[in-house]
């Protein structure tokens, strides 16, 4: 999307306070203070992908070679003949063919032992504890909410992709955007649309307290977005790589909703049966492209809670994984706005090491997680961790998740990371 | 918008029936501002017997499948798609019921306890034991707290959302213990982890029966040795602690915290506005003694309360519903192959509140929660789509100049605000648009 199209959305719409507040808003006026930017920005926009549910890394980036893992696994485990060989003993699970082919060309990085001290086995806290970065106290706000909250006032930094808003996207006095997988434009009555313009301008104070002014915010800010975004699709045609129009009782439901401790049955209706992550990449990867100058998408994919019959499900979901990662990167790759995109994946924990007696995996601790783009260094980061010294059943971590949202904020988006994270965490060298 | 409590009955009574119900029609508001406040509050919570507006809405038909003998995988695709039909059935059937009934109380009360005790299909899966826990919330929901939460703790549907029926004397099984403590009855601070681990124990035997999905007691497999929690000590079972809980100090001032955050405003247990319903309850975990401590307590009709919480989707889409189309959910609509029901449910899906699918044990978060770009786009959406069926001769009727006003008897709100209230002027002419951008209003948007 050319820049001179986009003033033209902003004016369009009516947005309080002329081009310029638009032009700062969006990204074209000068710098905040709280933003340190190298001198040449090494990549963005960040995909945040989260997996809900615990994903089971050791039959993600599987050591097929430590007897410990084929003792522990039994069937549940993959063998030699099954992985993607990836070297250090491991392999990708075989459903990881695009993620292989990533790694081959040297852009995907497999960081290990990702956790944190003390880990909480709950779905709800350890999900809360990756979002808001706070292992040790509660908070309301998410890492990227914070990070808005340090950066302005505009809410198209971010934007998290379904109806709800994650913790993770929730500032103190800001919020990413969160836009519809299905269909975004307004429907259109007489009028209709000025007139919600007209009640959306309703001053803070019009008498309907701090929720009613919130009420109006949201209002605004619809409009903002949705021109925005509206004037993006249309520019760029969807590459189908899912169900473009599925967000219905099906499984879509993008970034803000949890479902923890689910697990969709093998054969579910067909209403779930496209790939709700490529629906998710595929507004994401349009929105890139034409030109959004979004800084951190936030998508998700759900089912990975496998306490029973885990190979099958843990199979298809992986394959989803796959193809919706790999066919976004190799989609939007190749456009001048989308070189520099990276993807991140994260979980709220790993699996117990040892399979239960169901044919599946309890609740565990550490897991690996990915990071894929041509901004990448690819490679192994952080030590695979031991399966002979486990805690009470479980992995112990190695590699501190905070230093992988530090290295993501810092050297991959140029942005101090200190305003995010309470603390200095080393970042990673892969970038 | 905000008036003092009394000097507008009118007022008064849209807000209990949107607090206490899911909004009022006009012919409901006028006949309850007529019979006055408190008369109405006795009304909502004592309604006994059968409701006349659920006469012909019939309880869905669902399945007690028989997962281990469907060895076939082509019968055990059939078994999921007829889940998954039942599924959409149970939801249609408690949205008709939500906009149907002649008193809502009892069915926003049985929301309320389903966010509270939340458990989700996702896990659960069997449509029956969701049925089977929701008319249990229904049905001693407002009898005593002890009785309710130890009916819950041997639900079929709570036992396998948490874990409870995996509860082994050789591995304890915590995630239930804990959140009984942390979500049902005490809040956090009011126990340790300790505590957790002794509580694990004493639920050790408690399973699922999966022959006709029953609570059953496995002594082989409880944990008899003594245990200490929260200062009790002995061989304690899992009833033990759940009398402990439901009798512990800090146990009212929860309850009646949840109670008020989502009823009032949100607030947490110090608040000495729960003092009145802390009083009330008490003596007897009373839980209708402490909802009409609420409904009557000066504070519930005050500012704070009157413009302190969003509607979430729930009771977005069934209160429109109940005002405008109320026969689109109707007895006669309540059927497996339910187009309007799976509508609503899309609805409710994009914006992200979907019955007996809570996001997880902490239930539906609140307020700014609902406040997304996309849900203000959906709940538009939503609007322009229902006011298409809906009956709007209250506004057509009225001349163009007395339509905004109209609007707001309609919707039940006393006054529009002034940015409002322009914005609404300048659709006067098409009652559809009117309407429709009603329904987006800061004013209807806050339950």
């Amino acid at each position: 999307m050319s820049r001179r199209r986009f003033l033209t959305v902003l004016a369009g719409t009516g947005a309080a306070g002329a081009l310029g507040v638009g032009m700062a808003r969006h990204g074209f006026g000068s710098p905040t203070p709280a933003v340190r930017r190298t001198g040449t920005t090494p990549g963005g926009p960040l995909v945040l992908v989260a997996l809900y549910g615990g994903n089971d890394g050791l039959n993600t980036v599987v050591p097929y070679e430590d007897s410990h893992y084929l003792a522990a696994r039994g069937t549940l485990g993959y063998g030699a003949h099954e992985v993607l060989p990836v070297g250090d003993g491991l392999g990708l699970h075989p459903n990881l063919k695009g993620l292989k082919g990533l790694w081959d060309a040297g852009h995907l990085a497999i960081v290990r032992g990702v956790g944190y001290p003390d880990p909480v086995l709950s779905h709800f806290r350890s999900m809360a504890i990756w979002q808001s970065a706070s292992p040790a106290a509660e908070v309301s706000t998410g890492w990227v909410g914070r990070w808005m909250d340090a950066t302005g006032s505009d809410p198209l930094r971010a934007v998290s992709v379904g109806p709800t808003l994650p913790l993770l996207a929730s500032g103190d006095k800001t919020a990413a955007a969160a836009v519809p997988a299905g269909p975004v434009g307004l429907p259109a009555g007489p009028g209709l649309k000025a007139a919600f313009a007209a009640m959306s301008r309703a001053p803070a104070g019009a008498g309907l307290g701090p929720l009613g002014a919130r009420v109006v915010q949201s209002g605004s800010d619809l409009l903002e977005v949705q021109a925005v975004v509206s004037e993006a699709l249309a520019a760029e045609p969807s590459t189908s790589l899912g169900n473009t129009n599925s967000l219905d009782g099906g499984g879509t439901t993008g970034a803000g909703a949890p479902p923890s401790g689910s697990s969709k049955p093998p054969g579910a209706p067909a209403s779930a049966a496209g790939n709700p992550l490529a629906t998710q990449l595929d507004l994401v990867g349009r929105l890139i492209k034409a030109g959004v100058p979004t800084r951190i998408y936030m998508v998700s994919l759900g089912g990975f809670d496998t306490h029973s019959a885990e190979k099958d499900t843990h199979a298809h979901l992986l394959s989803q994984l796959d193809q919706a990662v790999a066919g976004f990167l190799s989609d939007v790759g190749t456009h001048q706005h989308g070189r520099g995109t990276v993807v991140a994946t994260f979980s709220e924990f790993g699996r117990r090491v040892a399979a239960n007696a169901s044919a599946g995996t309890d609740h565990g601790t550490a897991a690996p997680l990915f990071v894929a783009g041509q901004p990448v260094k690819g490679g192994f980061y952080g030590e695979q961790p031991s399966l002979a010294a486990l805690d009470e059943g479980n992995l112990e971590f190695t590699t501190d998740f905070r230093s992988v949202y530090a290295t993501l904020l810092g050297p991959l988006l140029g942005y101090d990371p200190d305003a995010a994270l309470s603390g200095r965490f080393p970042t990673l060298p892969l970038v | 918008m905000l008036s003092v409590a009394g000097t507008d009955p009118w007022a008064d009574v849209a807000h209990l029936y949107r607090r206490a119900g899911f909004g009022g029609r006009p012919d409901e508001l006028e006949a309850a501002a007529a019979a006055g406040y408190e008369a109405t509050v006795e009304r909502l919570l004592g309604s006994t017997g059968a409701d006349t507006g659920l006469g012909g809405l019939a309880d869905p038909v669902l399945t007690a499948p028989r997962l281990g003998e469907l060895a076939d995988p082509a019968a055990r695709q059939a078994l999921q798609q007829q889940l998954a039909r039942e599924r959409q059935e149970l939801s249609t059937w408690w949205l008709a019921r939500m906009a149907s009934a002649t008193n809502p109380f009892p069915e926003k009360r049985t929301l309320f306890w389903h966010g509270h005790f939340a458990t989700s299909i996702e896990k659960v899966r069997i449509p029956l034991l969701m049925y089977r826990q929701n008319q249990l919330l229904r049905s001693q929901g407002d009898g005593d707290f002890h009785a309710l939460t130890l009916a819950v703790a041997q639900d079929p549907a709570m036992l396998i959302w948490l874990d409870a029926a995996s509860d082994r004397k050789d591995s304890p099984n915590e995630n239930f213990a804990r959140e009984l403590m942390e979500l049902f009855t005490l809040g956090t601070g009011n126990y340790t982890e300790d505590d957790v681990r002794a509580g694990a124990r004493a639920f050790t035997g408690w399973r699922l029966d999966r022959r006709d999905y029953s609570f059953a007691f496995d002594a082989a497999d409880h944990d008899d040795g003594m245990k200490t929690f929260l200062g009790h000590t002995g061989d304690l079972s899992g009833e033990d602690v759940i009398d402990i809980v439901t009798h512990h100090p800090a146990s009212p001032r929860w309850v009646a915290s949840r109670v008020w955050s989502h009823f009032a405003y949100p607030t947490d247990p110090s608040d000495p506005v729960l003092d009145e319903l802390v009083a009330a309850y008490t003596p007897e975990l009373s839980l209708s003694a402490l909802f009409r401590a609420l409904f009557l307590h000066p504070e519930f009709r005050g500012d704070r309360a009157r413009s302190g919480l969003v509607k979430q989707p729930i009771e977005y889409v069934v209160g429109a519903v109940r005002v405008l189309a109320p026969d689109l959910l109707g007895p006669q609509s309540a059927t497996p192959a339910d187009g309007p029901g799976r509508l609503l449910s899309g609805v409710l899906a994009q914006l992200g509140q979907v019955p007996f699918d809570p996001p997880n044990v902490g239930g539906w978060p609140q307020n700014g929660y609902w406040l997304t770009t996309a849900s203000s786009l959906a709940r538009l959406r939503f609007a322009t789509s229902l006011v298409r069926r809906a009956d709007l001769s209250a506004v057509e009727d009225a001349p163009s100049s007395g339509r905004v006003e109209a609007t707001a008897r309609l919707l039940g709100i006393s006054q529009w605000s002034d940015p409002t209230s322009s914005a609404l002027s300048q659709v006067a002419g098409d009652p559809r648009s009117l309407v429709a951008l009603a329904l987006a209003s800061p004013e209807y948007v806050l339950n």
